[in-house]
């Protein structure tokens, strides 16, 4: 396995900007995320229906959209877990499809639903995932250690995930996609269960990132004061179409609203949506009554 | 390898962490060797066929591996369940490492489950007969492992949730069991049930574990081994094949 090559820190013991710009030459300088015409569909079903955006390099981009809208589909086609159906998508300068590593080299994720092992330590979970990303292992430990500390878990490190609350899961996720320096964080409703303290705690610690760390950011959520407060751009898609796109304020000129809720309202209409459970949630149903218990 | 080394590590930890699986899945081998072995017993001695339980012991052990390897492959879907599978998916490491990963842990857990039987089946009284071909048990043990987590591998990455799994039990892995040599001897056996058993993997793996622990072949330790490595090699090659095919 090659290892990828990680600098020494320079300024912040939490971040290092220079991880990964050997791939830099790549892209053109800037533009961290860049997605043309893409399209997916499900036999004849459009999930994503051509829609294009950019991302520039250190910019935290909110992606909005009601239930259903295409917005985790999206995500995971730019993460490389999903073929598209058409269409192009450059992350950090690479084509997911045929540069997987190099892509999954490049960013983090914080997953919708959960993704820890829950028989498996806090720290095992994190030290796991420093060996996928292949770590070193004295830097991994550091690194494990600092970032457990500012999610507020270091107490609870060696517990096992299944004693963890939904929130102390999400905070665990945070900091576990942030332990291998990645370039971009992609964050599919990361503050979905989590109490005021620690969506504010979270949130101010990605913009720091993003501007001290130049760490760009793509986030999904529903908390539309969450987005209006951090974006800088956002992009609203319905039914697998992007609607609107620009900064939080522009959107509510344009809409006429005092709220960026009242302007999606505005943009996407007040039908609420269906979406059909998938084998996933009808499994985690069974795992719920099995176990008897709280899942997030 | 780092990778291949931790995900198998991982599969290891669950599974000296969840006694009640170990103990769990104790439960049948015992059964069967139990109720079969004592029940038999007296009528495959009077049939000329010596020690039932010295027969049946390998094919109970086999078994236990069968079962174990099966569930380790198809825990897959429940990794997709529970999101960890995504953590490796994304990760930058290759689906032939993970899967590799995997697939040993899973195998290594079904010979361990394996091994315990053994020594369960030696307590009630089965005999090791010469312990100079332990290290090929070994070997077969190993087979049968990883042969039947690739295709719980191969399942495990085809289906979406655990709807189907009475039916790769009741359809595949039970048949998969009575049509070998793990119960009765071959020889003597109608025609058809001959061929059927005669196509079934599991009767190398069983027939080779039977013979490696000092009893006899029906085929030849040769035979089985390269039956049984052929068809591992294959099987593995489809699970990774169907593992580095799952999209999210």
């Amino acid at each position: 396995m090659i290892e990828p090559q990680h600098t020494a820190y320079p300024v912040s013991p939490l971040f290092c900007g220079a991880a990964s710009l050997e791939h830099g030459e790549k892209r053109r300088m800037g533009e961290m995320i860049v997605v043309q015409d893409l399209v997916k569909n499900y036999g004849d079903f459009c999930a994503v229906n051509h829609i294009g955006f950019t991302v520039p390099e250190g910019e935290i981009f909110g992606f909005l959209g009601p239930n259903g809208a295409g917005k985790t589909t999206t995500i995971k086609m730019l993460t490389t877990v999903l073929d598209p159906t058409g269409g192009s998508i450059r992350v950090n300068g690479h084509d997911p499809t045929r540069e997987q590593k190099q892509v999954r080299r490049s960013f983090g994720i914080v997953f919708q639903d959960p993704s820890l092992d829950d028989e498996l330590t806090a720290f095992e979970n994190m030290d796991l995932h420093g060996i996928l990303y292949g770590v070193p292992r004295a830097e991994r430990l550091k690194r494990i250690d600092m970032l457990v500390e500012f999610v507020g878990l270091s107490d609870r490190k060696k517990n096992f995930v299944k004693e963890y609350s939904g929130g102390m899961k999400r905070r665990l996720e945070v900091a576990r996609a942030l332990l291998h320096k990645p370039r971009i964080l992609f964050l599919d409703e990361p503050t979905i269960g989590l109490d005021p303290q620690t969506r504010n705690h979270i949130w101010s610690y990605i913009q720091q990132l993003s501007k001290e760390e130049n760490v760009t950011v793509f986030f999904t959520t529903h908390y539309m004061e969450e987005a209006d407060r951090v974006a800088a751009n956002v992009a609203v898609i319905d039914h697998g179409k992007i609607v609107a796109q620009s900064t939080p304020s522009d959107l509510k000129t344009k809409t006429g609203s005092a709220t960026l809720e009242d302007a999606f309202i505005a943009l996407t209409g007040h039908a609420i949506r269906e979406e059909e459970a998938n084998a996933t949630d009808r499994m985690r149903m069974m795992g719920r009554a099995w176990r008897g218990g709280g899942r997030r | 390898m780092k990778a291949i080394y931790i995900l198998c590590a991982r599969q290891l930890k669950r599974y000296v962490r969840s006694p009640a699986r170990i103990i769990g899945s104790l439960g049948q081998p015992i059964l069967f060797l139990v109720a079969l072995g004592f029940g038999f017993g007296s009528m495959f001695a009077k049939a000329g066929g010596g020690s039932y339980l010295n027969f049946l012991a390998p094919g109970i052990i086999a078994m236990a591996i069968l079962f174990n390897a099966v569930f380790s492959g198809i825990e897959i879907i429940w990794d997709r369940q529970f999101g960890f599978l995504k953590e490796t998916l994304v990760a930058p490491v290759s689906r032939l490492e993970i899967v590799f990963g995997r697939t040993l842990g899973g195998a290594i857990v079904a010979m361990a489950q394996g091994t315990v039987v053994l020594l369960i089946c030696m307590i009630a009284g089965f005999r090791i007969q010469s312990a100079l071909l332990l290290p090929a048990a070994a070997v077969f043990m190993f087979l049968i492992a990883l042969f039947f987590t690739s295709i719980g591998t191969v399942f495990g990455s085809v289906l979406q949730d655990m709807q189907g799994f009475p039916l790769i039990m009741n359809f595949l892995v039970m048949p998969l069991f009575f049509f070998s040599s793990a119960l009765f001897p071959v020889q003597s056996l109608p025609k058809f049930m001959q061929a059927a058993i005669k196509l079934n993997p599991l009767t190398y793996g069983v027939d080779g574990l039977r013979g490696s622990l000092g009893h006899a072949f029906a085929f030849s330790l040769v035979t089985d081994f390269v039956v049984l490595s052929i068809l591992t090699a294959i099987l593995l090659a489809i699970g990774s094949y169907c593992f580095s095919k799952i999209q999210l």
